[in-house]
Formats: structure tokens, sequence, C-alpha cells
């Protein structure tokens, strides 16, 4: 058990610290939340930079243009841009930690050196199709058919709840090749241009009143055979390859960012006088714990990958995952709950960075597996109880 | 950085897991819980032999006949401890090893006190360490009992394996026979009591974990396992984030040693024993409220442990103050204190 990094990694720390000060001023101003070209463009702005300095696909492979960066690597990464202040992953957030991995891992030659580039030099945007309105958590009983005819598939169905498709250039997108074979098996990836003929897009209103995601309708769309990723009906595999990356580190820079929130909560507790309620002041002292104990949690599945690693492995942080991910995006909801109970009528702002954060937070239970998904899993794979039914 | 625990680490913490197997099987768990006195049945010779294991000498020096080991190895055998549900003073004699002469050894028995209330072991002890004062005083109970020494009323105790006496009221600072110690200071030995209880706390807690997926596994109802059932599997997978979180921060906190830090362990595992206890002693359904299943003696040992050093109400405010010394105060590594600059270049 050590906490120490590294001569090497306190010298990347510093090298990116000093970028991050020469770089984060000259930045320009953050566009409005509802201005989704503008965010577009401010979250490829920062990619490009990111790409420019030697930062961009930390965690990619050096052969698929990556750095080849070390799990503790890419935590100091996200610790210090947090840190710092400086823009989110944004609309490149399918396409650096999804889709592009999954390219990387399962593309042909040709495939990685079409896609992976301007996803790395931030040009081009990714959005995930895999949900539909029938298929959620069962997302194997995806119906959205995809039928050869000659050298392109033609697809018909529909996604729903894409984040990001609005602005999105390509799509992961997740067929059913084969209607005749067990669910699981007649599944196929693939790179939908989302110009193509025949797609439609029609943006959603979360609770929040944003429109970050959308439905996306799909009719009679010929996407070619190249653009396949991985063997004919082998999708279901390649994808968990993809889903593999949306656990673990994802979240590293959010529990630096509600370490800060909850001391600033503290901060106004304080000054509006809630500070004096006992039970007010234990709730925050019990968020602290959580949030202190999230962050060792983050170290101990980065522990886990680079020792996978190490020793061969895949360095995917395994199934601590969801265990993390449970009790993360319960402190989460509890974070801005606990925000509420400050702010008093004032939480009924509706444009209160606190309130919107509160609204925002109730996702985290249900995107990337619900909870009860991620229960499941743990007792199904983690505690090998028998499978439910 | 790596918080896994090293090669020579596991093999330390099955070592403690074979000796207690050995000299501390079940059978003689269920005896000290069945006998009808617990208080007088100290058992000095199991002292001893835990006492040779190295558990109360393991952080001393080499030349003190230690094995110069430190608080992270002393964790993961105190989560041992806390599995086998192994009774005594075991913190506290630890802490003593070096000061208290016959400690290191297991040839005295220690308990310690840094507040009014319930000390353990009070009347099989041959020496208390006082942590009310900043600095360490030892109350010598030789001549008499240890009672005699410290006035305390013996209650009849929660936890079977475990007597208690309710003292109400702690000698001054310095006394006749009371021995100032060397540094540490208190504050240092109640950071440490509360590491340890709380590694204690997570052995308890992954062993109803353990016993509880046993039992979801064979117990059948309805003509399969009650596994099966999700209510039941989802009380498993709790139990089990429970106890991952706890873990983490146990093992973070026995390398910072920061008052955050160990405020967030002692609760987070203080936690994790007792409901994941409680979960157990649920899905145990009948079995579960008997006297002949141990999961009550973890619960009730939960309990004790979850009173002792840092209480729930301690720690959070312990770690709600944190909050407030400035802005980057409650971001968990203390490196980020360290930061030597901030601004916010997204305005
Ligand atoms: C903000 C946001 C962004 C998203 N972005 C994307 C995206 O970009 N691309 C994409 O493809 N998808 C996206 N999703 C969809 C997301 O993956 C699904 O919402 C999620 O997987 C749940 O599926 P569902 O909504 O169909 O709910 P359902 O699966 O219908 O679940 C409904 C309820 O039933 C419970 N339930 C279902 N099955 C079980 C079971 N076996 N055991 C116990 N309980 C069960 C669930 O936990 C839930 O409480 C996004 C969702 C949100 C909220």
């Amino acid at each position: 058990m050590d906490l120490t990094y590294s001569p090497e990694e306190e010298d990347f720390r510093r090298c990116l610290r000093a970028w991050l000060r020469r770089t984060l001023p000259k930045l320009p101003p953050k566009p409005p939340p509802s201005d989704w070209p503008a965010r577009r463009a401010y979250d490829c702005a920062w990619q490009r930079a990111l790409y420019d300095a030697g930062y961009a696909g930390l965690h990619w492979p050096v052969d698929a243009g990556g750095q080849g960066a070390t799990p503790t690597q890419h935590l100091i990464f996200l610790e210090e841009t947090e840190l710092a202040g400086a823009p989110y992953v944004g609309a490149n957030f399918v396409g650096l930690l999804h889709a592009g991995p999954t390219i990387a891992t399962e593309g042909t030659a040709g495939q990685r050196a079409r896609w992976l580039p301007p996803i790395l030099r931030g040009e081009e945007v990714w959005c995930q199709g895999f949900s539909e309105p029938e298929a959620g958590s069962d997302l194997a009983s995806l119906r959205t058919r995809a039928v050869r005819d000659g050298d392109a598939y033609v697809v018909t169905g529909s996604k729903i709840w894409t984040s990001h498709a609005q602005v999105a250039d390509w799509c992961e997108l997740l067929v059913r090749t084969d209607p005749a074979a067990p669910r699981h098996r007649g599944l196929s990836w693939l790179a939908l241009p989302m110009d193509a003929p025949g797609v439609t897009v029609r943006p959603l209103r979360t609770l929040a009143g944003s429109t970050e995601f959308a439905e996306v309708f799909l009719d009679d769309v010929r996407i070619p055979l190249a653009h396949r990723i991985g063997a004919e009906n082998d999708g279901w595999r390649v994808t968990m390859v993809t889903l593999s990356f949306e656990r673990g580190t994802a979240f590293a820079g959010e529990v630096v960012a509600c370490c800060r929130t909850l001391a600033r909560l503290a901060a106004v507790a304080k000054e509006n006088g809630r500070w004096e309620d006992t039970a007010l002041r234990r709730r925050l002292g019990r968020l602290n714990a959580d949030f202190t104990a999230l962050w060792r949690l983050v170290q101990a599945n980065v522990s886990e990958a680079e020792s996978s690693l190490r020793t061969g492995g895949d360095g995917v942080p395994g199934l601590g995952g969801s265990v993390f991910k449970l009790h993360y995006s319960q402190a989460r909801q509890e974070l801005y709950d606990t925000a509420a109970d400050i702010l008093g009528p004032h939480c009924l702002d509706a444009d209160h960075e606190w309130t919107a954060e509160r609204l925002s937070s109730l996702s985290y239970t249900i995107a990337a597996g619900t909870s009860q998904i991620q229960r499941n899993i743990i007792a199904e794979r983690i505690l090998g109880l028998p499978k439910g039914r | 950085m790596d918080l896994r625990p090293d090669d020579d680490q596991r093999a330390l913490k099955a070592g403690m897991r074979e000796l207690l197997q050995a000299r501390f099987p079940r059978e003689r768990l269920r005896e000290a819980a069945d006998a009808d006195r617990p208080g007088p049945a100290f058992d000095r010779a199991l002292w001893r032999a835990l006492g040779e294991a190295g558990l109360f000498s393991l952080r001393l020096p080499e030349k003190d006949g230690g094995a110069g080991l430190g608080l992270p190895e002393a964790v993961l055998v105190f989560e041992e401890a806390g599995r086998a549900l192994l009774p005594g003073p075991l913190v506290a004699t630890h802490l003593a090893a070096g000061h208290v002469p016959g400690a290191a050894e297991g040839a005295a028995v220690v308990t310690a006190v840094d507040r009014p209330g319930m000390v353990e072991h009070l009347d099989a002890s041959d020496a208390v360490l006082l942590l009310n004062h900043p600095s360490v005083h030892v109350l010598s109970t030789a001549g008499g009992t240890g009672r005699e020494k410290l006035p305390g009323r013996p209650v009849r105790s929660v936890d079977p394996t475990t007597p208690l006496y309710d003292v109400r009221q702690l000698p001054p600072a310095v006394t006749d026979h009371a021995m100032q110690v060397a540094a540490p200071g208190a504050d240092r030995l109640r950071r440490e009591a509360a590491l340890l209880t709380a590694a204690q706390q997570l052995g308890s807690a992954s062993r109803t974990l353990e016993m509880a997926v046993d039992h979801a596994r064979t117990r059948i109802q309805f003509g399969r396992p009650i596994g099966t059932f999700q209510a039941v599997q989802h009380l498993c997978a709790q139990m089990l984030v429970r106890a991952e979180i706890a873990r983490s921060s146990v093992h973070a906190a026995s390398l910072t040693m920061t008052a955050c830090d160990i405020s967030a362990a002692k609760l987070l595992a203080d936690d994790a024993a007792v409901r994941n206890a409680r979960d157990c002693l649920q899905l145990h359904g009948g079995l579960g409220f008997s006297w002949d299943m141990d999961v009550h003696l973890h619960l009730k040992r939960s309990w004790l442990r979850l009173e002792q050093w840092q209480g729930a109400y301690e720690a959070e405010e312990v770690l709600a103050a944190a909050l407030s010394n400035g802005p980057t105060e409650g971001v968990p590594d203390h490196r980020f204190r360290e930061m030597d600059w901030t601004f916010n270049g997204v305005e």
C-alpha cells in the first residue's frame, strides 16, 4: 500500500500544471449551456489544444495515436485539469471514451486511420446509439434492423436518449443483423454518419429543460459494410469493450469537483447561519467522508488497472467500477439535496447553479447502467450469487 | 501509487488468519460467548500466544523485539482480529507495547480510556492507558485489580465477550500512581486507536458479507436458493459496496493518518460493520435472531467498536470542521493543500 507518486509521475504533473497555467487564461469565454453548436466548437477547440500539447488520447495506446499513458497518469490528468478549472471533455466524451477505444481495439488498420485522428484532433464528434424505446437496461433486446444490400447495410429503426446527437458527426450504432440468432449473437456495431439520408434527429428535453439528448430515427439508411467494426454478429462483444471504459476513472475529475463543491457548501452555510444546525453539519461531515472514500476508491481502481496492465491484462478497471458508480451516483444526489437544504427557498431558483446540478444529478442513477442493474452485476458477477429471474 | 496490499502484506494477513484459526477457532468464540459470566475468564494463554505471534509488538523497531512494521500492516492484521471476533483490549495493548512492560509480549493486559464511559476488560488489566490528556499516562494496577485503581461499575455488557465497566471519573493529569509516557502524545495514539478499531470493523463487515452470501447460496425457499431473489441480491450488493468503501478509506488512512482520513475511515467502517451485520441477520431469517448463530456477536461487537475512540457524532463534526478550513481543504488528498496556485481558467 502506497499513496506516493513516482518521480516520473510528479514530473508529468508539474509539466501539466505549467501548461494549464499558460493555456487556460487564453481560452475563449464558455458558451451559454443552450447554444449547442457553440458548445461543440468550444469543446473541440479544447480538444485541439490538448492535441497540440501532446495530451490528446492520453490513455489510448500509442499505435492508435494516443499517448499510452498509465492509468495513474490519466488520473493525475483528470485531477489537475479539474483543480485548474479546465473545460470538461464535453461533446467529445463518446469519441474519446467509447467509440474511439472500441475502434482502436477492434478496428482494422484502415478503420483506425479513418476515424481515430479526427477524434484526437477534435474535428469529429461521436454519439452513442445503443438505447432504444424498447431496449434500455435490456440492451440485447434492441430491434433496429440492418439488412445487407450489396456493399451496404440498410438500417431501419430508432434510438433514444442519444446524448449530443444534434452536434455529432458520427454515431456508434448497435443494430440487429441476425434476427434468428440468440439475442446476444445477432448484433453488429456500425459507424453511422449522422448526415446520411434517412437519419432524423429530434431533440428531447431533459427534466432540467435542456436538450442534451435526442431521439434518432433511421429510415432505410445505407451504411457501407466497411463501416462495421468487428465481425458481423459479433457486435455484443465489441460493445462490451466500450462499456467497460464507461466505468472506472471516468468520474475521477467529478469527484474532485464534488469535494470542492462541498467546501463551498460549508462556506455558504457559515454565511447564512445554517452551519449552526448540528444535523446539517453532520450531514456535511458524512458527505466529506463519502467523497474522501470515493477518491480513495478511484485510487484503488486505478491501482487495480495498473497492475492488470503490468501482468499483461487489458487495464480495464474491472468490476470495481460498479461499486464506485453505485456509491458515487447516490453521493452526488445527496450532495445537491444538501445544497438545497442550505439554500432554503433559494433552491427553488432554477437558475441557481446548485439547483441545476441537483436536477442533473438525478440522471446519475439511471444513465450508463441504472443502480439496480449495477446491483445485479455486483450480486451475480462479483459475489457469485445464482442468477435471478 | 498502489493502494493494494503488496505480497508481503497479503502474506502477513494470511498468516494472522491461520494463527487465529488455530488459536481462536469458532468453538473458542462460542465458549466465551456462551459462558454465563465472561469477566473472570480472561484467557491469558491466548494473550501470550498473540504476543508471541507479534500482534502487539508489530510496530516496535526490530532492536526492541518488534517486527519494525507500520500502520498499514497493523491494519491488515487487525482486520483479521475483527473478522474472528477476537476478544480482549487488543488496540490498547498494541498501543502500549514499548510503553508498558510486558505489553509487547502479551504478558501484560492493557486497557485504555480516553473519556468517562465504558472501559473494556478493566478487571483483567494490568495497566490502563489514560488518553484524556495531551500526554499519555499509564495507570498501573499492580497490587490490585484495575477496578480498585480506577473505580468502575461492572455492567452487563451487550457484547457477551467484552466485559465493560462504567467509569464515571478519570484521574487528574498527574497522580502518584500515574506515569507519564514519552512521545507520541495522546492525540496521535487516539488516531491510531480509531484506525485500528476501524480495521476491526472492516474485518467484521467483510465476514458478515461472506456469511450472508454463503447463506443466500445454500438456503432454499420456494424451490430455489434465496440468493436468486433480487431483494436478497441487492441487499448483498449494498453490503459489498459498504465494505469496499470502508476498505479503501481505512487503507488510505493508514498511509496518511490525517484527521480527515481517520474520521472518514472510522465513520465508514463503523457503518459497514453495523449495517452489514444487520443485513446479514435479516438474510438469516429466524436463525439470525438466534443466540447460536454468530451474527449477533458481530452486531454487538460492532456496536461496541462504534462507541470506542470516535463515535459517529464526533467523526462527522471533525469531517465538517475540515470543510471550513479553506476552499481546497475539503479535497481528500493532502497534496491538494500544497497547491501553490489556484485560479479558475474559465470565468
Ligand atoms: C442523461 C442520460 C443520457 C443518456 N445518454 C445515452 C446515450 O448517449 N446513448 C445511449 O444509448 N443511451 C443513453 N442513455 C440511456 C440509458 O443508458 C438508459 O436510460 C438506461 O440504460 C436505462 O434504460 P431505460 O431508460 O430503458 O430504463 P429501463 O431499462 O426501462 O428501466 C426502468 C426501471 O426498471 C429497472 N430495471 C430494469 N431492468 C431491471 C432488472 N433486470 N432488475 C432490476 N431492475 C430493473 C431500472 O433500474 C429502472 O429503474 C442516457 C440516459 C440518460 C438519463
